[in-house]
């Protein structure tokens, strides 16, 4: 059986109902998560002794802008022992997700990048602080309603 | 040969004290290289012996703002270092002078987005600009020149009852 055909069959024998989507464009498997599974399902892909996805190489976000669920959350996660990229996403509710930082370590600086750029908040996130802008900064840079040039006088600059 | 040939055989010489100062310090101009990004590596490629900026008295680069009097600003300037490229511009001595080295630095340059500074004359008094991405060596030098013309019409008085604060000294 092919690794991404056990991937699947293991989630849907353990996690009922958790995987809610699955596409396979170009060898590249993606999953649709269930919002409030995704911490089982990112335990579970970590510690089953034939997955193992060990590493978790980005957390990020999409702006839907119109959408009803505006935000898709992206997670790529990698398998150091099958040499296997896997792509889990999350449509959100509103601009809350839950954190897997307490899954993967590396995924807290991500998460605090995507809050930082997109405004979501992670629930459990141990310190979730802005990574690029300056912390008095109000507004969140990738949202597709802000202004490319930025809002002027929003960071102050230094006196001439 | 030097000096002493110009000097008449009483030994002596009568000018202003303005033309002496000017003279010297424009001929001993040290850059403080504020480099920032890829500017940064052309200024190296000018201070290096192909271009040698030494010809023009300009060879000691100091990396400490205390020292230097000219700031060559090289690279992107983002708002969030545009307060640390103050900071070190309030540190330098009076009197100083600043060359914004290429497209990012004067203008933004590509990067026309929220986090680059479009221009550090928004926050910085700048002498010369240097237009190019990044600019060539022959152009920083040309700034050089520029700066150097610019100190040799220097005078004292120009500095007379100017507020420090005015001069650059700003209270934290
Ligand atoms: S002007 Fe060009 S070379 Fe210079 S810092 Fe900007 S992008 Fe880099």
């Amino acid at each position: 059986m092919e690794l991404k055909e056990v991937i699947i069959e293991k989630l849907n024998g353990t996690l009922k109902g958790a995987v809610l989507e699955v596409t396979d464009f170009r060898g590249d498997l993606c999953l649709t998560v269930a919002a409030d599974k995704i911490i089982d399902v990112c335990t579970f892909l970590k510690s089953d002794n034939d997955l193992e996805f060990n590493m978790c190489e980005d957390v990020t976000a999409i702006d839907w802008a119109k959408r009803k669920m505006r935000f898709t959350m992206v997670y790529h996660i990698y398998s150091l022992k099958n040499k296997f990229r896997l792509r889990l996403k999350v449509n959100l509710e509103g601009e809350t997700a839950h954190s897997v930082s307490s899954v993967w370590a590396s995924a807290n600086w991500y998460e605090r990048e995507t809050f930082d750029m997109f405004g979501i908040k992670f629930t459990g996130h141990p310190d979730l602080r802005r990574v690029y802008m300056p912390e008095e900064f109000e507004y969140h840079p990738l949202r597709k309603e802000f202004p490319l040039l930025g809002i002027p006088g929003s960071i102050p600059l230094p006196k001439k | 040969m030097g000096l002493e040939a110009k000097l008449t055989s009483d030994g002596f010489i009568t000018t202003t004290i303005d033309a002496v100062i000017a003279w010297a310090r424009k001929n001993s101009v040290w850059p403080m290289p504020m480099g920032i990004s890829c500017c940064a590596i052309e200024m190296m490629a000018v201070a290096d012996p192909k271009y040698d900026l030494a010809r023009f008295g300009s060879e000691v680069m100091r990396f400490s703002p205390r020292q230097s009097d000219l700031m060559i600003v090289a690279g992107t300037v983002t708002y969030k270092m545009s307060k640390v490229v103050r900071k070190i511009y309030d540190q330098m001595p009076d009197p100083k002078w600043v060359i914004a080295m290429g497209a990012c630095t004067s203008t933004g340059g590509m990067y026309r987005t929220y986090s680059v500074v479009q221009g550090i004359d928004q926050f910085l008094p700048v002498d010369v600009y240097t237009a190019g991405c990044p600019p060539r060596p022959e152009n920083l030098i040309n700034a050089l020149m520029e700066i150097q013309d610019i100190i040799s019409k220097t005078r004292g008085r120009d500095f007379q009852d100017k507020p420090l604060l005015e001069m650059g000294f700003s209270k934290q």
